[in-house]
C-alpha cells in the first residue's frame, strides 16, 4: 500500500491545520516550509497552527475527476484565503454549487478525502463549508 | 462531584423524506410517519463516516467545555458502524482535537448504548483520580436494510460529552444499568445490513430493559417521575420512548425535549446522547434530568443527572437545534449512492 | 566568447491518438526525419537529449535516455532525459543549447515524446498530476483543467475577462489546426460549439481543453561553424531562457499571471537584445485557452488583463499583428506533453524558412516559443531568427 507513511508524517497538517511561521519575517506558511523564502537562513521557524477560518478566492466546479472522486461529482474545489494569510487547496462541501461566490466566508470541517480501494486506508483530511451566520 | 464537563453534537446537512422511502417501496410513507411518529431522517454524504461525525462532534465539545485537550485522558467512542473493524475511531479522534499522546483510548459496541457505555467509563476513571477529564462519544452512520422497516429510521449523527470533576454543568449523581442477553437486533461479521427480531424487539427488549432500568434506578435514589425535569430515553423511533414514558408515569412535557428522531431519525450511538444534549441547552440549574439508554443483545443504562447554574454561565452556542435546522433535501438515488448502497460506489480509488 | 547556436534540421510525427505507434516507433521517426532533414550521418551527433514527461506512469517505462540512445541505433553516444513535466521538450532544448555553448559538443538531437493513450483517461488525469503538488493538490481531487479553471476565475473576476474571448482562442487553434497536416483536430469549432460543451471544470468546458495525445518531434542543433557549414538556411538561437516559480498554485503571488513566464520573458528579451513589438510571431503553451490569454500578457505583446481583448479583436490570427500558435497551439495540434515544447521550435523553424504552407505567416523573421510546465512551476523561452 503506497504512501501510508507520508499521510501519517501529514496528519498535524491535514487533521489540524499545523503550519509554520517565521519570526523573522512574520510570514505563516500552509502547507508548512521549513526554509523561509524571503529570510531563507536568517529565517527562525516555528510552528503555527491556522484557525480553519478564511475566504473564498477563487473556485471551480469539476466535471471530469481523478480515479476515486468520480461518485463526488460534480464537486467544488476552491482556492481559500486562510483569516491568516496563506492560501490553499481544499473542496468546499455541504452547499449548493449557486452559493459559491469569491469573498464568501468558509470554516473547515473533517471529512473522508479518500480510501485506498475497499481494503486499503482512509485518508482524512480538512474540507471546508460556507461559514454559517 | 463527577458530571459533564461540556459536550457537542453534530447532525450531517442531507435529509430524506421518509414518503420518499416510502415512494421507492411502494408503501403508504404517511401512514408509516403516523406508526412510528417520524417524518424525515439525516443522510451522511459520501465524505462523511461516523470518524467524521464523531471529529465534529468532539471538537464542539472540547469548545463548549473550554478544556485543554491535552488534559483528556481517556477517549471512548461508542458505535456500530466504525469504518475500520479493526483500528479505533477513538485514535483518530485523539488525533484530529490534539490530545494525542498520553491518553487511554479504545472503541465500544453495544448497539445503541455503546455511548453510554463510554460514559460510564470515564465516569469511573474521573471518579477514581486515575485522569482528569474523560471524552465519551457516541455516533452512528447506520445501515438500514432497503425496502425493511428499519430503513425508515436508520440516520446519522453524534454527541460528545466531557466527563470530569471541575466545571460540572450536569452532575452524575448515580448510574445504573439493566444487562440481559437477548438476541432483538444483530449484525454478523461481514454483513452490510444488521437483522432483527421484529415485534420480538418490542416488549421483551426495548421496553423491558428501559422500564428496569428506570424504575432501578429511581427506587434506589428514592425518586419518582414527578421529581424530574426532564426525561430522555433511546429512540428508535417516535412512539416506542413515549410508550415507555407513559408507563413508567411521566408526562410528554417532561419528554417533549429531547424527542429528535420524528425530524432526525435514529442516530444509533447517537439517540440518547443526542437527546440529553437537546436537554441541556434548555436546561437551568436545579432541573433533574433522567437519561435512559436502550442497545439492542441487550442493556440500558441509566443516569440521574442534576443541572448546576454553570450550564447556564456557559450555554453551548452549536445547539442540537442549529444542526436540525441546517437541511438539504435529498432523493432516495442520492441517498443510496452517500451511503454505499450500491455496488461499488464508495469514495475510494 | 562562446559561438552561436542554430538549428539545422527538424523532424516530427503526427499528432493524436496513435494506436498503432509506440514510444519508441515515434521518437524514432521523429529524430530519422529530423537528421535527414539536417543532411548529417549518425556518427556526427555528440549528444541526446530526451524530453519525456511520465513513461514511467503512462507505460511503465523510465531510463528512456538509453532506450531512444539504443532504439536510434546510437547505442554508446551520450543520453540524457529531461523532465519538466510540460515544459520537459523546451527544457531538452535548453539542455541540448548549453551543451553546445559549453564548447563541449557541436552538434546535438534535442527529442520530445510521449505516448498517453495506454492508460483510460482518469489513469491519466492522476500521471497528469503529478505535475502539481502530490500532496496539496492531487490528494485533495484537484485535475490540471480544475488549477487553470482556479486561475481563469480570477482572470475574469480581476480584469472582467469574458468566456466569449477565452472561447475565441479555441476557435482560432482549431482554424490553424486545419492547416496543419500534423495537427490532431483538423476541423473547425464554432463560438457557440466552444461555449456549449461539456464543463470538465468550470469555467473550462472541454473544447478549452488541450487533449490527451499521442506524438514525437526532434531537432537538431549545430554551433555556428558546423551549422554554416552543413546547412543552407540554419536557423538562430537568439535567446535561452528559464524561471521556475511555486509548483503549487496556492503558493503563487496572484493567479491571474505567471511569474515564470514573465521572469523567463525579461531574461529572454535582454539576451536578445530584443523588445516585444520586435517579436512576428509566437507559439505560446495553450494547454487551456486561458493559459494563452495569460502567455501573451506575460510576454509583453499587451498589458496585463488585455489579453482576452487582444484575441477578441483578431490581432492573433495568422493574417492579425501578433500571430499566436499558428500550428494551432496546444488545442489544435494536440499536447503529447514531453514533445510539445520541440514541436513549437519546429514550427517556428518551419515559418523562419519559409516552409509553413497555408499557415505562412508573411516576412517572419523573428519567433518566439513559450512553454510551460504544470499550472506555471516551470516557463522555457526560445527567441528564433533566420537573420
Amino acid at each position: 500500500m503506497k504512501g501510508i507513511a507520508t499521510h501519517w508524517r501529514l496528519i498535524p497538517q491535514r487533521y489540524n491545520l499545523v503550519g509554520t511561521k517565521c519570526n523573522t519575517c512574520g510570514e505563516k506558511f500552509f502547507p508548512p516550509r521549513y526554509v523561509c523564502p524571503k529570510c531563507r537562513r536568517a529565517g527562525n521557524i516555528e510552528e503555527f497552527q491556522f484557525s480553519g477560518e478564511g475566504e473564498i478566492y477563487s473556485y471551480t466546479m469539476i466535471h471530469t475527476a481523478p480515479e476515486g472522486f468520480d461518485f463526488q461529482k460534480p464537486y467544488i474545489l476552491a482556492i481559500i484565503k486562510l483569516k491568516e494569510g496563506p492560501l490553499l487547496l481544499s473542496q468546499i462541501v455541504d452547499c449548493k454549487p449557486e452559493d459559491v461566490e469569491i469573498g464568501k466566508k468558509v470554516e473547515k470541517v473533517f471529512r473522508k478525502v479518500i480510501a485506498d480501494g475497499d481494503s486499503g486506508i482512509i485518508r482524512y483530511g480538512y474540507k471546508f463549508k460556507l461559514k454559517s451566520s | 462531584m463527577v458530571g459533564i464537563v461540556g459536550y457537542g453534537v453534530y447532525l450531517p446537512i442531507y435529509r430524506i423524506k421518509v414518503e420518499e422511502i416510502a415512494r421507492v417501496w411502494g408503501t403508504n410513507g404517511s401512514r408509516i410517519s403516523k406508526s412510528l411518529f417520524i417524518y424525515e431522517k439525516t443522510v451522511p454524504s459520501i465524505d462523511e463516516d461516523t470518524v467524521t461525525i464523531s471529529v465534529e462532534a468532539a471538537r464542539n465539545a472540547v469548545e463548549h467545555s473550554e478544556v485543554n485537550p491535552k488534559e483528556i485522558g481517556a477517549i471512548y467512542v461508542g458505535s456500530e458502524s466504525h469504518p475500520y473493524v479493526v483500528k479505533p475511531t477513538a485514535t483518530i479522534v485523539a488525533a484530529a482535537i490534539d490530545a494525542i499522546e498520553n491518553l487511554t483510548a479504545a472503541d465500544y459496541e453495544f448497539a445503541c448504548k455503546a455511548g453510554t457505555a463510554a460514559i460510564q467509563t470515564c465516569m469511573g476513571l474521573v471518579e477514581s483520580d486515575i485522569i482528569k477529564y474523560g471524552l465519551a462519544i457516541g455516533a452512528d452512520t447506520s445501515q438500514g436494510k432497503p425496502g425493511d422497516a428499519l430503513e425508515y429510521t436508520a440516520s446519522a449523527g453524534g454527541a460528545a460529552f466531557i466527563i470530569g470533576k471541575e466545571g460540572v454543568i450536569g452532575e452524575i449523581k448515580d448510574t445504573y444499568s439493566y444487562t440481559t442477553d437477548t438476541p432483538d437486533f444483530w449484525r454478523r461479521e461481514g454483513r452490510d445490513f444488521p437483522s432483527h427480531g421484529a415485534r420480538f424487539t418490542g416488549k421483551p427488549a426495548y421496553f423491558k430493559h428501559i422500564i428496569s432500568a428506570a424504575r432501578g434506578i429511581m427506587e434506589r435514589n428514592d425518586m419518582k417521575p414527578k421529581d424530574f425535569d426532564y426525561l430522555v430515553l433511546h429512540q428508535p423511533n417516535g412512539k416506542f420512548p413515549e410508550t415507555a414514558a407513559k408507563t413508567l408515569g411521566f408526562t410528554r412535557e417532561q419528554l417533549h425535549n429531547s424527542l429528535l428522531v420524528p425530524y432526525i431519525g435514529n442516530t444509533y450511538s447517537g439517540s440518547t446522547l443526542l437527546g440529553l444534549a437537546a436537554t441541556l441547552d434548555k436546561a437551568n440549574g436545579g432541573d433533574k434530568i433522567l437519561v435512559v439508554s436502550y442497545g439492542s443483545g441487550a442493556g440500558s443504562d441509566a443516569f440521574i443527572i442534576e443541572v448546576t447554574k454553570e450550564n447556564e454561565k456557559r450555554r453551548n452556542k452549536k445547539t442540537v437545534k442549529k444542526y436540525m435546522e441546517k437541511r438539504i433535501y435529498i432523493d432516495y438515488s442520492t441517498y443510496a449512492k452517500f451511503k454505499g448502497k450500491l455496488k461499488g460506489v464508495a469514495l475510494q480509488k | 566568447m562562446s559561438s552561436r547556436v542554430a538549428v539545422i534540421g527538424i523532424g516530427i510525427t503526427e499528432f493524436g491518438e496513435l494506436w498503432d505507434e509506440s514510444y519508441r516507433a515515434l521518437i524514432t521517426k521523429a529524430g530519422t526525419e529530423a537528421i535527414n532533414d539536417a543532411g548529417i550521418e549518425g556518427n556526427e551527433i555528440d549528444g541526446l537529449y530526451i524530453g519525456s514527461m511520465s513513461p514511467g506512469l503512462f507505460s511503465g517505462q523510465e531510463h528512456v535516455s538509453s532506450l531512444v540512445a539504443d532504439y536510434s541505433g546510437l547505442a554508446g553516444i551520450p543520453a540524457t532525459r529531461v523532465e519538466a513535466a510540460c515544459a520537459s521538450g523546451g527544457l531538452a532544448f535548453r539542455e541540448a543549447y548549453i551543451s553546445l555553448k559549453s564548447g563541449l559538443m557541436d552538434i546535438v538531437v534535442a527529442g520530445g515524446v510521449e505516448k498517453m493513450t495506454d492508460s483510460p483517461t482518469s489513469s491519466v488525469m492522476i500521471t497528469l498530476m503529478g505535475a502539481g503538488d502530490q500532496e496539496w493538490e492531487a490528494f485533495k481531487g484537484a485535475t490540471f483543467p480544475a488549477l487553470y479553471a482556479l486561475m481563469a476565475r480570477r482572470h475574469m473576476f480581476e480584469y472582467g475577462t469574458t468566456l466569449e474571448q477565452i472561447s475565441e482562442v479555441a476557435v482560432k487553434s482549431h482554424h490553424n489546426a486545419t492547416l496543419n497536416p500534423n495537427a490532431q483536430f483538423k476541423f473547425n469549432v464554432t463560438l457557440k460549439q466552444v461555449m456549449n460543451s461539456p464543463p470538465v471544470a468550470e469555467p473550462l468546458r472541454l473544447l478549452h481543453c488541450s487533449p490527451i495525445t499521442d506524438g514525437a518531434a526532434a531537432v537538431v542543433l549545430a554551433t555556428e561553424k558546423k551549422a554554416k557549414k552543413l546547412c543552407e538556411n540554419p536557423i538562430w538561437v537568439e535567446a535561452s531562457a528559464i524561471s521556475t516559480d511555486t509548483i503549487a498554485l496556492h503558493d503563487r503571488r496572484s493567479l491571474s499571471r505567471m511569474d515564470a513566464s514573465i521572469r523567463a520573458a525579461k531574461y529572454a528579451y535582454e539576451q536578445a537584445n530584443l523588445k516585444p513589438s520586435d517579436i512576428d510571431f509566437a507559439e505560446v503553451h495553450d494547454c487551456f485557452s486561458i493559459a494563452e490569454i495569460m502567455a501573451i500578457e506575460s510576454l509583453g505583446f499587451c498589458k496585463p488583463g488585455e489579453g482576452g481583448k487582444l484575441t477578441e479583436d483578431g490581432e492573433t490570427k495568422l493574417d492579425g499583428s501578433i500571430p499566436i500558435n499558428p500550428s494551432g497551439g496546444l488545442k489544435g495540434k494536440g499536447h503529447p506533453v514531453g514533445a510539445t515544447g520541440i514541436a513549437q521550435i519546429v514550427e517556428v523553424v518551419e515559418q523562419l524558412r519559409g516552409d509553413a504552407g497555408k499557415r505562412q505567416i508573411d516576412g517572419a523573421e523573428i519567433g518566439l516559443t513559450h512553454n510551460i510546465g504544470g499550472s506555471g512551476g516551470t516557463c522555457v523561452i526560445h527567441i528564433f531568427s533566420n537573420r
